[in-house]
């Protein structure tokens, strides 16, 4: 490392009036390793949020105990305050079906279900007892689907294998998958990482869409598309969270001498 | 020298290694193809004689008189008619016998079960009573013996054969009296001390059965503990011993889960001997730990990335587990499945111990009637002295062999049918 580096607080502008969802002294550990260190953090409503950073910084662990996807890994241990509009994420006493229903989440790879293209979008409401009729279900596939603007492309072959699509249709499907349930946030984990630039180019189109109205938190590793598609940018580093602040802000004038090395290129 | 030339110069070297090690490849697949050759030229080459079988053409006199039947639709009359005399009495004229000591000698040359096969025949043939026929009766194991080996380079096989019953069965020969017919005794009577009237059916049913409790015991036992041991159960000092244990009992040796199924399910629970019941209930125990293993294995590798993409959308742990996991497991977890019932059906040890070695005649019909199974059968057979329980055994094999045969392909089936290759 380059020197001595204190990480007090996190420079920028952290916190805000209106947050969809409040971290306050988040600490992660694998085992004994600490992974994050003590991050505040609001997101804000229908904002995207994109969270960058050199490879192991904690980014995708940060992200991922949002919507407590890291409950899977047995040594996972997270402390401190998470909320979701007020409401503990954390709390013994929460159910962390409907969160996640409220908190989706899309993931680098494309995985969807070796089912149907209508099946795999259908999945969701069909556990969580969206829609009583058949015709209410179709309805929801088709508004997803064309909400991740792949209604076009397999309208003519829902009960085709989902896996049959390609790479970058996939991982709409996969959004749209996420949608069909209606999230108020959205947790992306580098989308379009395994995508080509053009697939990219749709699947951050369909983010500004659905900003609209959900919330979106995107971990990514290309600074051009955290540049494009959030408004505001957390840089972490070492599990720590160095600088939040609005993303032109950030990647035109850092205030935080690692924030200006990493977007600089001079490591990551 | 140029990095491409030492490249270039040990090219010769590398391809003599990997022909060399595709040969041993070979050569081990070779051997095993030339052992299974072996073994099924040897045990058809002794069996198929078993699926055919001697019969021997007497001139009967279904005399009303003598049988005392003036209506062969009375049950009555037809089962106190001395059908058996019949028989002797056919035998004696057939041969002219006048010594008294020639008398057994013919008797013994037909089955001890033809005064019933007479019975049937006139059942069969109502207009036959009052007439002489010419008729097959099954012939005793050791003309059978006889017969099968006529042939032979170096004589055929006289056994027990007196001289007088020679110089018949030479006459009988003659007269195209004796015949080959399709061995139906074997497949539908069940064991008896005549090797011409003992059939595979009691010890195939008594297989069947108890592989039925098997199967139904051990897969949704040994799946639902893959699934809590792989999804459910927390990683600790505990669900390690568990692990390490059911790899120990996967090794167990067989005879072992049968003293263990006579002191628990005979002991303790006081169930019978012998029952197709008790016999599933070992081979469950000795079949779990196959299951549970293989069925663990299915489940590690259904990628996370499926399981992930359920939570995230707010699937419960039960519906990830059923609506994804399960039903990509599944394939392997059949294949464990068979294996392991596989194992089962050609268990012998355990069912001795539990009193499935029992001389079986009667067909099972239940899992509660006392059965012997296939393997049981064979070495039962393999231990009797006469010539013809060795066709027999080789028979048995082969009728084991069968239904392996068969489970394993009802198991490629149900994998390329729940197999999702998209």
């Amino acid at each position: 490392m380059t020197n001595e580096i204190v990480y007090d607080a996190t420079v920028g502008r952290p916190l805000l009036d209106d947050a969809k969802m409040s971290m306050r002294g988040v600490n992660v550990f694998y085992a004994d390793k600490q992974a994050i260190h003590s991050v505040d953090l609001d997101i804000g409503k229908n904002q995207v949020i994109a969270l960058i950073g050199p490879s192991g910084c904690g980014k995708s662990t940060f992200l991922r105990s949002l919507n407590r996807m890291n409950d899977t890994i047995d040594i996972c241990r997270v402390e401190g305050h998470l909320m979701l509009e007020g409401q503990d994420i954390y709390d013994p006493k929460l159910d962390v079906v409907p969160l996640r229903a409220r908190v989706g989440m899309v993931f680098q790879k494309p995985n969807p279900f070796p089912k149907s293209i209508y099946d795999n979008v259908a999945y969701g409401p069909r556990i969580h007892g969206l829609a009583s009729r058949r015709i209410d279900l179709d309805e929801i596939v088709e508004s997803s689907l064309q909400k991740a603007g792949l209604w076009n492309e397999v309208k003519d072959r829902l009960h085709a294998p989902g896996t049959g699509l390609s790479g970058g249709q996939q991982q709409r499907l996969c959004i749209a998958r996420t949608i069909a349930v209606s999230p108020e946030v959205i947790l992306m984990d580098e989308p379009c990482s395994a995508l080509d630039p053009i697939a990219t180019a749709k699947v951050e189109e369909l983010i500004a869409e659905l900003s609209q109205n959900i919330t979106i938190a995107i971990v990514t590793h290309s600074m051009q598309q955290a540049a494009r598609v959030s408004e505001r940018t957390a840089y972490f580093h070492m599990g720590h969270l160095v600088e939040v602040n609005d993303t032109e802000k950030v990647f035109t004038n850092p205030e935080h001498p690692l924030t200006e090395a990493y977007i600089t290129g001079r490591f990551g | 020298m140029k990095t491409i030339d030492l490249v270039n110069k040990n090219l010769a070297k590398r391809y003599r290694k990997e022909k060399l090690f595709r040969a041993y490849g070979l050569a081990s697949i070779g051997f095993g193809l030339l052992c299974l050759v072996l073994l099924f030229s040897d045990i058809i080459g002794k069996g198929y004689k078993a699926f055919v079988q001697t019969n021997i053409q007497i001139e009967v006199n279904f005399d009303a008189g003598y049988l005392g039947i003036t209506d062969t639709t009375n049950t009555e009359q037809m089962f106190a008619a001395n059908f058996e005399g019949l028989v002797k009495k056919s035998l004696r004229e057939m041969f002219l016998i006048k010594k008294r000591s020639d008398k057994r000698l013919a008797y013994s040359l037909v089955s001890t079960d033809s005064g019933y096969q007479l019975h049937d025949l006139l059942v069969a043939n109502p207009a036959w009573l009052g007439t002489t026929k010419k008729v097959w009766l099954l012939a005793d194991d050791d003309l059978d013996t006889y017969y099968k080996s006529v042939d032979n380079l170096n004589g055929a096989f006289t056994g027990r054969m007196q001289e007088q019953q020679l110089v018949w069965i030479k006459n009988l020969l003659d007269n195209d009296a004796l015949q080959l017919q399709f061995n139906m005794n074997f497949f539908n009577l069940g064991d008896s001390t005549e090797p011409e009237l003992a059939g595979i059916r009691a010890a195939l049913m008594g297989s069947l059965f108890t592989l039925m409790v098997t199967m139904v015991l051990s897969f949704p036992v040994g799946v639902a503990a893959a699934i809590y041991l792989e999804e459910y159960a927390p990683r600790n000092r505990f669900t390690d011993i568990i692990e390490v244990n059911i790899n120990n009992l996967a090794a167990v040796p067989s005879i072992i889960f049968g003293l263990l199924g006579a002191a628990i399910f005979l002991g303790f629970f006081g169930m019978h001997r012998s029952l197709p019941l008790v016999g599933g209930l070992v081979l469950t125990l000795m079949t779990l730990p196959t299951i549970i293993i293989t069925s663990r294995a299915a489940i590690k590798a259904v990628p996370p990335s499926i399981r992930e993409a359920a939570m995230s959308i707010g699937a419960s742990k039960m519906q990830v587990v059923l609506h994804h996991v399960l039903p990509l497991a599944m394939p392997g977890m059949l294949t464990g499945a068979i294996i392991g019932l596989a194992q089962a059906l050609g268990e012998t040890a355990p069912l001795l111990l539990i009193g499935m070695v029992a001389f079986i005649v009667d067909i099972p019909s239940g899992v509660t009637d006392p059965a012997t199974a296939l393997p049981v059968q064979i070495y039962l057979w393999s231990d009797r002295p006469e010539r013809s329980f060795a066709e027999l055994t080789s028979a048995a094999i082969m009728v084991l062999l069968g239904v392996l045969i068969v489970m394993n392909a009802l198991a490629v089936l149900l994998r390329k049918k729940l197999e999702r290759r998209w």
